[in-house]
């Protein structure tokens, strides 16, 4: 498959990304945030960073950029998105997700190692996960911390749109735990923590992220 | 403003800053944003509608923050 990653002026992990993708099997597409064009991909992955300086509210001026016309009317029609990190936050801006990421409620960045565990193993990028896998990733992040209303983080767990959460500690205060959730389709993913720091021996805390990006290719052929 | 709902750690922090200065008597704090928009023309209704809309997609993220819009001479 085809996997585009977006980079917007102050991505950080768009070629971790685009590495991830192609260790994960697929071939990765760099596709530009002032760009009305997909080129021709099959899933978009938007990462990590600080993009537009995190001006006004983290991806609140990315979400207007011209490339994510296409990545809200493509998603729309079912394309497989994944939003890590500041990605997370751009969908939830674009109301591609539900809810919002706030400051960290320790208020201060946090580093670190993270367990987690995979609660929902059916999604486009989840799928080479078993539900219940415990999985340890990097996480970095100031503004991490996950909160929606009650009635909305009720339909999340009611509906299994909760695709990760946060084991041992929870380290930014996010609501119920919440690391990662779905769309109500399921093809849209976010996920605070970052599976592409994670897919090789030499760096990073171990292999557990690789399963994002394997994901896709397993779903497709299944 | 973020929603009374949603907790506000720069308050927070601004909360504990006060009573270590000698300031007292204060029991919460909360940290918004003001946005100061200028206009060549008289702001008309139309504009004040547009001005809603601008708060509404852009200015703030209806999920965690309220918005109030006034005119100013």
């Amino acid at each position: 498959m085809k996997v585009g990653v977006v980079t917007f002026p102050g991505s950080l992990d768009d070629v971790d990304a685009l590495r991830a993708v192609e260790i994960g099997g697929n071939e990765a597409v760099p596709l530009w945030h002032g760009d009305h064009d997909l080129k021709g991909v099959d899933a978009i992955v938007l990462p990590g960073g600080f993009s537009y300086g995190d001006y006004l509210r983290c991806g609140a001026i990315s979400r207007f950029s011209p490339v994510m016309t296409e990545v809200i009317e493509a998603a729309g029609a079912g394309m497989p998105v994944l939003g890590i990190c500041n990605g997370f936050q751009i969908l939830c801006e674009s109301h591609l997700l539900p809810g919002a990421l706030i400051r960290n409620d320790h208020r201060k960045f946090v580093c670190r190692d993270q367990r987690l565990r995979i609660e929902n193993a059916t999604t486009p990028w989840t799928s080479a996960y078993t539900e219940g896998d415990e999985i340890t990733i990097v996480l970095k992040n100031g503004e991490g911390g996950f909160v929606a209303d009650e009635a909305t983080l009720d339909r999340l767990e009611g509906e299994g749109q909760v695709v990760a959460r946060y084991l041992d500690v929870n380290p930014n205060g996010s609501l119920r735990d919440i690391a990662g959730i779905t769309n109500e389709r399921g093809n849209v993913v976010g996920l605070m923590p970052h599976p592409e720091h994670a897919v090789e021996d030499l760096t990073g805390a171990g292999t557990d992220g690789l399963g994002f990006f394997t994901s896709l290719a397993a779903h497709v052929f299944a | 403003m973020p929603k009374p709902e949603i907790l506000d750690p720069q308050g927070k922090a601004v909360l504990g800053a006060l009573p270590r200065l000698g300031f007292a008597g204060v029991t919460d704090v909360r940290q918004g944003k003001r946005f100061e928009l200028e206009f060549a023309d008289e702001v008309t209704a139309d504009v004040l509608a547009e001005v809603e809309k601008m708060a509404e997609t852009l200015l703030s993220n209806p999920v965690i923050e309220n918005y109030a819009v006034r005119v100013e001479q």
